[in-house]
């Protein structure tokens, strides 16, 4: 496992070498391919809850997920780290690669797919453990840090990343339950990057949260977008708008449209979209 | 409009009023009835433990008369030879005893009778009590040393109280002379109930005051040992595995009905299986408390697996995720969170669980502990009894002093209970965690 960990960063030296091959068709602001879904299909039992999604995800972006409740968005998220495995009635089928993996090879393990690609959930779930705790649990599990001193390093950088190092620096051993809304939902980011994964996916991050505590969130989220790839599952498109460079639109667990978020909410193709997006449902 | 100004107009009308004086009564009512039934349980609870202590308490004081014996050379070890302990062992010490009691009453040593009415104030079980301090310590033969010896049956009886001094003597169990010399031996303060150690270290006698807790004690400290190092990993492992891995379906479906069901068997059933499969097939001892504890081990997993279950399921879904989402495999989901988030609950179970195991009594029955041990048990193979099963041989003893007894160790057997109970409570409250 260790040994996977660390050929992450050199893997990711390496990707400027590569010519963009998805250069043309995405703008310049949006870095490499980083993940492609191709025809994904998924059951509940004998419910179909995702019909033929077809979606890339670029690095160094925001791609914005939305959609009516219950349209699937959330689930197809799940798919990309492979988190509905342990919901045992749900089967996936199709093509999901991350770099040009199939992440649904039967050689890939979800533990460490987890590793590389991280998520921060719908309401704020720190452990029942100090900050520290919270934010050293990961680098620990996936033995990333051979001391105290780097693991300290880690904490202390995963915590500036995720903009609460200035809050905790001085009560990094109280429980990480007992921040607020917004700086729990932080520490959660910062327990998420605290491994340097590739790709963070955020359901509805904040959601629970009040309307200044989003806006830390949203800030957060455009300065880590410049290392990372992030997918968020959002239900305000206000949020959609501002912290996305690409928008997917599902509707009755079937994608209806992707593109630049600018052309989704000025110039969208579909009916549904439109009348999405101005407010006429969901 | 007009309809709205009618519906309010309705909740301040005489029928509305009336109505709602009903509902309030309907309540209140409904609430005394709640209240009846706690005041009924409690007043049982209350009548039990009177009942219990009323009885019982006294079994905790036992009469001892203070004479002066001469433990004679001649007696313990007329040969002479330190090293004779056959001798020794096997010397008239009850002579020894009566012989300093009839100096002490001043009775004649040549009349029987006197000398026999005389003997009945002392325990059968005073030779033990001599011979083990010779034994202990044989510098003493030859010397004359006050000893605190056990009264018999009777004189203890009568010095509680429960022989009546006013029953006409002919129905009375103690004589007038015997009770002239049971007031001479207190007025000079060399009689009296002092707190009684026998009850909790000696084994099983005959003679109530020299019976005692300490072989159903260490029978059952061994059974409840065995209990742990079996019923807790494996109980915690099954519901582990049940709760964590095992595909959902008509398998774990059927396995969890059967554990429910394995929780409702009586406990009888589980000593029928016990006797059948450990004592006749596996050739273990009879009256062994290691087979006893594998009976209560079987007896008490379902209850062990339910609890560890609910406590499991109780781990809130949000930090699955959490640890899922970061990385962790599942054995260190399990390790890190699902383990010592549910530990207060599967404390909890546990104890309850033994609680439950301490007190059943039926099983042992089955397996041949209800026996009569005297002395202790080094080894969970040896034969040893239990608290519950020591209880019901004493409650169907017919002397006297066996009626305080059987009180007095159900009141020992409470006391356990309800210190594990406490601290279920205290470990719950201790190991909890907040979120």
């Amino acid at each position: 496992m260790e040994a996977k960990v660390e050929d992450r960063p050199a893997a990711r030296v390496e990707t400027p070498a590569v010519p963009k091959e998805s250069g043309d068709a995405a703008p310049a602001a949006l870095g490499e391919l980083k993940m492609k879904a191709k025809d994904v299909n998924l059951w509940y039992g004998q419910k179909q809850a995702l019909f033929d999604v077809n979606l890339e995800i670029f690095d160094q972006s925001v791609t914005a997920l939305i959609g009516p409740s219950g349209c699937g968005k959330s689930t197809f998220l799940r798919c990309l780290n492979r988190m509905n495995d342990v919901i045992d009635i749900c089967r996936v089928e199709g093509d999901i690669r991350l770099e040009g993996q199939d992440i649904y090879a039967p050689q890939v393990d979800p533990v460490q797919l987890r590793a590389r690609v991280g998520m921060v959930f719908q309401k704020p779930n720190p452990f029942p453990k100090s900050i520290y705790e919270n934010v050293a649990y990961a680098p620990r599990l996936h033995g990333l840090c051979a001391n105290k001193t780097e693991l300290d390093e880690v904490v202390e950088t995963s915590l500036i990343k995720a903009g609460l190092w200035e809050e905790v620096k001085d009560r990094l051993d109280q429980p990480g339950t007992g921040l607020s809304g917004g700086q729990q939902q932080r520490l959660c980011i910062a327990r998420a990057i605290s491994v340097n994964p590739e790709v963070l996916l955020m359901d509805e991050p904040c959601s629970a949260l009040d309307p200044i505590a989003t806006a830390t969130i949203e800030t957060l989220i455009d300065e880590l977008k410049e290392n990372l790839c992030i997918a968020i599952v959002t239900h305000s498109m206000q949020q959609a708008a501002r912290v996305s460079q690409r928008t997917a639109f599902f509707h009755l667990g079937k994608l209806v449209e992707v593109d630049e978020t600018s052309t989704i909410f000025t110039n969208p193709t579909d009916q549904r979209t439109q009348d999405y997006v101005t407010g006429r449902f969901g | 409009m007009t309809d709205q100004t009618a519906s309010l107009a309705s909740f301040t009308s005489e029928a509305a009023t009336k109505k709602l004086r009903k509902r309030h009564r309907a309540e209140r009512r409904f609430q005394m009835y709640g209240i009846a039934a706690i005041l009924f349980a409690l007043a049982f609870l209350v009548f039990l433990f009177a009942s219990i202590f009323s009885q019982g308490w006294t079994a905790f004081l036992q009469t001892s008369i203070k004479l002066p014996v001469d433990f004679s050379q001649e007696v313990i070890n007329p040969s002479g030879n330190p090293d004779a302990e056959d001798e020794i062992f096997q010397a008239n010490y009850v002579k020894l005893a009566r012989e300093a009691l009839y100096k002490q009453l001043g009775v004649d040593p040549n009349d029987r009778k006197a000398r026999r009415a005389a003997n009945e104030l002392l325990s059968r079980g005073v030779d033990v009590q001599l011979r083990d301090m010779v034994l202990r310590d044989p510098s003493i033969i030859g010397t004359t040393e006050d000893v605190w010896l056990l009264a018999s049956d009777n004189a203890d009886a009568l010095m509680k109280g429960s022989i009546d001094r006013e029953t006409p003597s002919e129905r009375r169990q103690v004589s007038d002379e015997q009770i002239a010399w049971i007031d001479q031996l207190v007025d000079a303060g060399n009689m009296k109930k002092r707190f009684n150690t026998g009850l909790f270290v000696n084994g099983a006698s005959s003679n109530p005051e020299t019976a005692g807790l300490g072989v159903a004690l260490i029978g059952s400290f061994f059974m409840m040992l065995t209990v742990v190092l079996l019923a807790v990993p494996l109980g915690v492992c099954a519901a582990l595995y049940l709760e964590e891995y095992a595909p959902k379906g008509k398998i774990a479906d059927t396995i969890e009905v059967n554990i429910n069901n394995l929780a409702a068997v009586p406990s009888i059933v589980f000593g029928l299986l016990g006797l059948a499969v450990f004592i006749n097939f596996f050739g273990l001892p009879r009256s062994a408390s290691l087979v006893g504890g594998l009976v209560l081990t079987l007896m008490t997993l379902p209850t062990i697996i339910i609890t560890t279950r609910a406590a499991i399921r109780a781990v809130p879904p949000s930090i699955r995720e959490a640890a899922l989402g970061v990385g962790a495999s599942k054995m260190q989901l399990i390790g890190h969170h699902v383990l010592p988030l549910s530990l207060p609950g599967i404390l909890t179970g546990t104890i309850i669980g033994l609680v439950q195991a301490l007190g059943e009594t039926a099983p042992l029955l089955m397996i041949g502990m209800v026996a009569f041990v005297v002395d202790y048990p080094t080894t969970p193979l040896e034969p040893a009894t239990g608290l519950p099963v020591q209880i019901y041989m004493w409650a169907s003893s017919a002397e006297r002093g066996f009626v305080e007894r059987t009180a007095g160790a159900t009141m020992v057997l409470l006391a356990f209970l309800i210190v594990m109970n406490s601290l279920a409570v205290y470990l719950r409250n201790r190991f909890e965690r907040k979120w």
